[in-house]
């Protein structure tokens, strides 16, 4: 009787065995998807962008023959001749069997607007080139420059075509010529914002967001690391720190948006400064970063070990001169990790900065930290707004920049974690 | 002479009333061999005497910043003519921007009166005089107060005390601003939420199933009702943070699992940081991919299963949201499973449980809470994420409960709302002050909930 009893409840287990094997083997397999199916995410992320961006550092430039005419210059004011008319008449030389009007204005379209710029500013730079005839490579539209990159594909008939038959005849003839070329494209890295594709770059949002985040800096690592320095070291345990820290939780965990809302109401309309500076900007984004970086502060200064403390307190230092000349300093790398991490989501951070009119369509790379300015975000969350399909390999370059810039940051944050990272 | 000149100068002044407090501290004492009998050492003396050299002047400094504007508008304002003055608030803020305009040198398109331009020009004169008054004031009061200071200097002077009262006051002061960011917060969406109550009622407001923000600007114009019903609006925020946190839990919770039951030390040492990127990709840049990757490969994978999906489809943004907020829910969780006893593990093996089975029956009950508390942080983060639903998602308000079509949210009406000119008297631009306060009485009363639920679990395991 007790024997067959043993039995059976081997058996029972021995039955269902290789079933609970299977499920064990299943659900392994479940975790280890759902890690591959999150990397995989990121890496068909990353293969995206990198895939749609990375022909924007090339761009189609147009080789023509432009002649200085010395008629057209008047040498007390530059800025009055026609430059328009020089790449028109260079155009005009090279297809003299276009005629009509509007055959001629598509041929004129093949080139950049920004075009005219480039030779007013080599006039400017030196005048000794009126009168001469020279070859320059300029830039050519958009549209040109996505046909050669193969975005705009031959076979589509016509009418879904934004360049026509005659338009693709030309850029082949210009090819066969050697006078269409894709080169690196400089303008993408030296301009600011612009409605055209081929002259728009991202300068103005890289100087903007580094203002605003010098901004950032300058206010959220002082002040995170004085209230850590308080509330770790001398705050006294009642209702007013304990409402402190909750209140700093929480505000970690407020969406990004609301800081928007409060910048626009306090600081814009309450205290009137100006619109889209990196100012505003930056402090908005300090009221986001600053409980990132106490939290990291406070974790770095109870990382200290006591007796640090408590021999600088038994040789006669002052609580404060333990803390600035023992404490401090082994609490900075991981103080300055923190502050790196909390930057590196400011850099990021798109949404607040909409609300305080950081959107704004602006051509000049500002100056200072109260022109109006606008930053990498925004500038991508402006281009991915544009219908022109040249802007969508800009957006992804500007993001792999952006991505590029956060990485680096990041990686700082690490190594300076490892090199600093002290076991005690 | 501009404003960060006197500041110059200041810095300039502090660090030479450093050097003559130390040097004033090493003369009372006798000299460096004296220098024992001094309170504090040197360097103390001097630095009271730059402290008290900055703090005085910078206070003026910061009063003329915060109220000069205000006191010379009102002073330019009175130089006007009766017929200017006692006008209605809107004319009078009118009158105002206009001589804004003319002082910062913006010329109006339009003509503009000569007593206004009189009194820009007023302005301007007092303002000069202003800025040399303010020039001579800091500098006289930093010279006063660093020299009251200077002549004070005794070897038993408590300076270091004195300093170090300073600096904690300075400390005090900084850890205030936490505080203060959050009363401004409450009290800015609250000022203007009530204003916009005074339009609207509240429970149309809460309960109103039509949103149509856009008011008429003539009485017969078709389409601009403006209605203000938020239903619509949170429905179509809480489909979207509902889609993402399907997509997140699970995978989040499976590779947290994994990670810490299954993984090897060197693939836990890949794969976290790896996961952490998700974490730190802009989302803005998560916004652009819904858009151009993710809601296009929807479309077309619904049209061919014959199904109408809109392009901007819940369902896009949603997913790419899940994605945005799987390490969130990840490293939360992780964090409540290694908190988890080895000893109840040990327990579960010992009657010959699986390692599955442990962990669906023994760990993750135990760690039940804490994952709730990781789960509705990732809630409120969906709910409060902005990028992604205004570049993936759409405008129109639909209470619908299909993922395939365009549904709106709130963070999506507020940027809408207060992008480009706003006016803050009409109902339209209020009501997204409206809303976001009822996104952060969401995410806050959200947030509250999710750390008393982790606090209260880790303790109880400690």
């Amino acid at each position: 009787m007790q024997i067959d009893e043993k039995e059976s409840t081997m058996d029972r287990v021995k039955v269902g065995l290789a079933k609970r094997y299977r499920r064990e083997k299943r659900f392994r397999l479940f975790g280890l998807g759902a890690i591959v199916a999150s990397i995989s995410f990121l890496g068909l992320l990353f293969v995206t962008i990198g895939a749609n961006g990375w022909s924007a550092f090339q761009q189609t430039e147009i080789l023509l023959d432009i002649s200085f005419d010395g008629e057209q210059f008047d040498v007390d004011n530059l800025s009055s001749a026609n430059y328009g008319a020089l790449v028109k008449n260079s155009m005009r030389s090279l297809f003299p069997e276009v005629k009509g009007r509007t055959d001629k204005r598509k041929l004129y379209k093949l080139v950049s607007t920004g075009a005219s710029y480039v030779l007013r500013k080599m006039v400017r730079e030196d005048t000794g080139i009126i009168g001469t005839t020279m070859k320059i490579w300029l830039p050519a539209d958009d549209e040109v420059d996505m046909f050669l990159k193969g975005y705009i594909q031959r076979d589509v008939p016509e009418s879904d075509r934004r360049l026509s038959d005659k338009q693709v005849d030309w850029i082949d003839r210009l090819v066969a010529d050697n006078r269409l070329e894709k080169k690196l494209n400089t303008t993408f890295f030296t301009a600011g914002d612009s409605r055209e594709p081929e002259l728009a770059g991202i300068r103005g949002a890289v100087v903007g967001s580094l203002f605003t985040l010098a901004v950032t800096l300058l206010l959220a690592f002082p002040i995170g690391v004085a209230t850590a320095v308080y509330l770790e070291e001398f705050a006294p345990r009642n209702k007013w720190t304990d409402l402190i820290e909750v209140n700093i939780n929480n505000l970690a965990a407020v969406p990004s948006i609301v800081f928007g809302l409060l910048g626009l109401a306090v600081f814009l309309n309450v205290l009137g400064m100006p619109r889209s500076a990196p100012l505003v900007g930056g402090l908005v984004l300090t009221l986001m970063t600053l409980p990132t970086i106490i939290i990291a502060s406070r974790a770095s200064l109870k990382s200290v070990p006591p007796s640090i403390r408590e021999a600088a307190l038994g040789v006669g230092a002052s609580k404060m001169q333990a803390i600035t000349h023992h404490i401090l300093p082994l609490a900075l790398p991981g103080m300055m990790t923190g502050t790196i991490i909390g930057m590196a989501q400011a850099l990021g951070e798109t949404a607040p900065l909409l609300m305080i009119g950081m959107v704004a369509f602006i051509v000049d790379v500002s100056g200072s930290v109260t022109d109006p300015s606008t930053v990498l975000p925004v500038q991508i969350y402006l281009w991915a707004d544009s219908p022109e399909r040249a802007f969508v390999e800009r957006t992804s370059a500007a993001i792999m920049i952006l991505l590029a810039f956060l990485i680096s940051m990041n990686a700082i944050a690490v190594f300076l974690r490892r090199k600093f990272e002290r076991r005690w | 002479m501009s404003a960060s000149f006197f500041l110059v100068i200041l810095l300039g002044l502090a660090s030479l009333a450093y050097m003559q407090g130390k040097r004033r501290a090493f003369s009372v004492a006798g000299g460096v061999t004296g220098s024992a009998s001094l309170h504090s050492r040197p360097g103390y003396y001097g630095m009271l005497t730059a402290v008290w050299c900055v703090l005085p002047a910078l206070l003026i400094f910061g009063f003329w910043m915060a109220f000069s504007d205000s006191i010379l508008t009102g002073l330019a304002l009175k130089t006007l003519p009766a017929s200017m003055q006692g006008l209605s608030a809107d004319q009078s803020n009118l009158l105002v921007n206009d001589l804004r305009n003319l002082v910062a040198g913006h010329v109006a398109a339009r003509d503009i009166d000569p007593v206004l331009q009189q009194a820009a020009l007023q302005y301007q004169g007092m303002e000069r005089i202003g800025r040399i008054a303010l020039g001579v004031v800091m500098l006289s009061m930093a010279l006063f107060s660093a020299s009251f200071v200077y002549i004070r200097i005794r070897p038993e002077m408590r300076a270091r005390n004195h300093v170090e009262r300073i600096v904690q006051g300075g400390l005090v002061l900084c850890s205030t601003i936490a505080i203060l960011t959050t009363i401004g917060i409450v009290l800015s969406v609250l000022f203007e939420s009530i204003r916009f109550f005074q339009h609207i009622s509240v429970t149309d407001f809460l309960f109103g199933l039509k949103w149509s923000p856009q008011m008429a600007m003539r009485a017969d114009q078709a389409g601009s009702s403006g209605s203000f019903g938020a239903v619509p609006v949170l429905a179509g925020t809480f489909m979207i943070s509902g889609i993402a946190l399907t997509v997140a839990v699970p995978i989040g919770l499976m590779s947290a699992i994994y990670l810490s039951e299954y993984a090897s030390s060197q693939v836990r040492a890949w794969a976290k940081p790896i996961m952490e990127i998700l974490a730190g990709v802009p989302t803005v840049v998560y916004g652009f991919f819904a858009a151009l990757v993710v809601a296009p490969f929807i479309r077309n994978g619904g049209g061919m299963f014959g199904l109408n999906v809109s392009s901007e489809s819940a369902l896009a943004a949603g997913l790419v949201m899940g994605i945005m907020i799987i390490p969130f829910v990840s490293s939360l969780s992780d964090d409540v499973i290694n908190a988890v006893p080895q000893a109840m593990r040990d327990g579960s093996y010992g009657l010959g449980a699986t390692k599955s089975e442990t962990i669906t029956n023994v760990i993750i009950p135990a760690a039940l809470p804490g994952i709730v508390g990781g789960v509705l942080l990732a809630a409120s983060r969906a709910i409060g994420e902005t990028m992604i639903v205004v570049m993936a998602a759409g405008l129109s308000a639909n209470l619908t409960a299909n993922p395939l079509q365009a549904v709106t949210t709130v963070t999506v009406q507020i940027v809408t709302l207060l992008v480009g000119d706003q006016e803050f008297d009409s109902p339209k631009t209020l009501v997204a002050f409206a809303l976001g306060l009822l996104l952060f009485i969401v995410t806050l009363f959200l947030n509250v909930v999710a750390l008393y639920i982790v606090r209260k679990y880790r303790e109880e395991y400690e």
